[in-house]
């Protein structure tokens, strides 16, 4: 079997990204759809644990030094292949999106976006291309917040990311799951994913601290050094 | 619009509910009714969600015969619901807040200061423009909720999980949210507010159990109990002003 469709879910940590697999995966087996299932983190997850108890092949990739974005993107061909292998037509994957430059996101996957409700308005603005660039973003935690923060959220949402699906939605108890699936079921299946490409460039990178530098101080940098500008102070 | 319509799920043991739909029109009140943690929190939450058998209950909601298109907009055009949240979360000021939501819900003709009005005279703690939201006490947010709903949202179908706790003032509240030309369905535990609906959904382990209208002799025993909220409401003001009855 080959993989069809890749759906990345990206969003910050404890946004409720899990909980919202969880549903899904749940759901997508009493259909009889063949999902593996991915999570990205940089030093350690515990969602293995809970990936592996849900009957799926699954695995964990854990990106120690390196941006997780960079990582994902350095190994989507072989979690592909793998998933394929391991019988998926789908595969999932929760990336911790720690770094709101970068967004793994390629063209032909299907690009998702938690957002917590209870995180604040001012939040999804800070979320950069993994928010703008989404296909679906989900609102999570909408049982936390009134219909009237809800929908101005949703609003503001929309306001920065004028073509995604906002989908509300509860991993609790899992209103708005099924809504999910039904969307990421109505899109196109991909013959293959030999050159996909990024939506949104990586950031720019190598300093020296990427290397292992520790010393603080001008002379010791060396490679792309961006310097705050103190012209507009505040 | 005109109806809506829930399709019966099933209850908390997976078995089907003891009705095949409940049809309920503008201009109809509804009390639902049952003990703690029977249901009706779910029962409102469905309809607010127009769930279509997406819910751990299984149930449908039509609108006028049939599914929304487009569940959210339909969500937003036809529904105002008072959930039981307690507190707010977002961190802006109360004025911020209600500018916002009066913008994204299209409402060109209340203004900040109408919200504010009737927020003040449902609580007795009074909430300001420059409030920050989630600074909110309990009685203040839930007043702000509500005043939110009469006046910002002005949506044909009302729902209401409960609001007689943060010591607001009930008839107040319910007056800015009560209105002959709504749908209103209210989760209670008071009976005074059960009997002022002219029906009555019942709930019992996560299913509605049944669906009853008010008697004539009822009218009579409502007529009592708001004589006696009427009394109790003179008594709580004469002690909280300290004085001796
Ligand atoms: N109240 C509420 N809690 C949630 C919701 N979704 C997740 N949580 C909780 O938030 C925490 C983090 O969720 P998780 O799915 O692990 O977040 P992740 O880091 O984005 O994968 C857990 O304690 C969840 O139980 C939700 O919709 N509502
Ligand atoms: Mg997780
Ligand atoms: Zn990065
Ligand atoms: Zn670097």
């Amino acid at each position: 079997m080959a993989v069809n469709k890749v759906v990345m879910l990206s969003g910050g940590a404890a946004v409720g990204k899990t909980a919202v697999f969880r549903h899904i995966i749940a759901a997508m087996k009493t259909r009889g759809i063949k999902a593996a299932v991915c999570k990205i983190d940089c030093l350690m997850t515990t969602d293995g644990e809970v990936y592996g108890g849900l009957g799926v092949p699954a695995v964990v990739g854990l990106s120690g030094d390196i941006c997780p974005d960079h990582y994902l993107v350095s190994n989507l061909e072989e979690l592909i292949n793998w998933a394929g292998a391991a019988g998926a037509e789908l595969l999932l994957i929760e990336t911790a999106g720690l770094c709101h430059r970068c967004s793994p996101a390629t063209a032909r996957c299907i690009s998702v976006c938690a957002v917590d409700c209870t995180s604040g308005v001012a939040a999804p603005r800070k979320l950069g291309p993994m928010l703008t660039c989404a296909d679906i973003v989900l609102l999570t935690k909408i049982d936390m917040v009134s219909q009237a923060e809800r929908e101005i959220l949703a609003y503001n949402i929309r306001e920065i990311n004028r073509t995604g699906e906002i989908i509300p939605i509860d991993g609790v108890s899992g209103y708005g799951a099924e809504l999910f699936l039904e969307r990421i079921g109505a899109r196109e299946r991909t013959d293959g994913f030999i050159d996909d490409t990024l939506r949104h460039t990586m950031p720019g990178g190598v300093c020296s601290y990427c290397v292992g530098e520790r010393r603080i101080g001008s002379k010791y940098q060396q490679g792309i050094v961006e310097k705050i500008s103190f012209e507009d102070t505040i | 619009m005109n109806k809506i319509t829930v399709i019966a799920g099933t209850d908390k043991n997976g078995e089907r509910e003891g009705f095949g739909q409940i049809d309920m029109r503008l201009g109809e009140m509804y009390a639902v009714c049952g003990a703690t943690g029977s249901g009706k929190s779910r029962l409102i939450k469905d309809i607010e969600m127009l769930v279509n058998r997406d819910s751990v209950t299984g149930r449908r909601v039509l609108i006028d015969d049939s599914l929304p298109v487009d569940r959210q907009a339909a969500q937003s055009g036809l529904i105002a619901h008072l959930g039981q949240n307690m507190r707010f979360m977002l961190d802006i000021e109360v004025g911020a807040f209600i500018e916002a939501h009066l913008h994204c819900r299209g409402n060109a003709t209340a203004a900040v200061g109408d919200v504010l009005k009737l927020a003040n005279a449902i609580t007795q703690e009074t909430v300001i423009e420059s409030d920050n939201l989630n600074a909110l006490s309990g009685g203040q947010s839930r007043a702000l909720m509500i005043a939110d709903i009469a006046v910002v949202c002005n949506s044909p179908i009302v729902l209401i999980d409960e609001i007689e706790n943060a010591g607001i003032d009930k008839t107040v509240a319910l007056k800015g949210l009560l209105d002959r030309n709504k749908l209103v369905l209210i989760v209670t535990h008071d009976p005074h507010i059960i009997l002022m609906a002219e029906k009555r959904i019942i709930m019992r382990r996560g299913a509605v159990r049944a669906v009853k209208d008010r008697s004539v002799s009822e009218l009579a025993v409502l007529d009592e109990l708001a004589a006696l909220y009427l009394k109790t409401s003179e008594i709580q003001k004469k002690l909280r002003a300290g004085e001796s009855l």
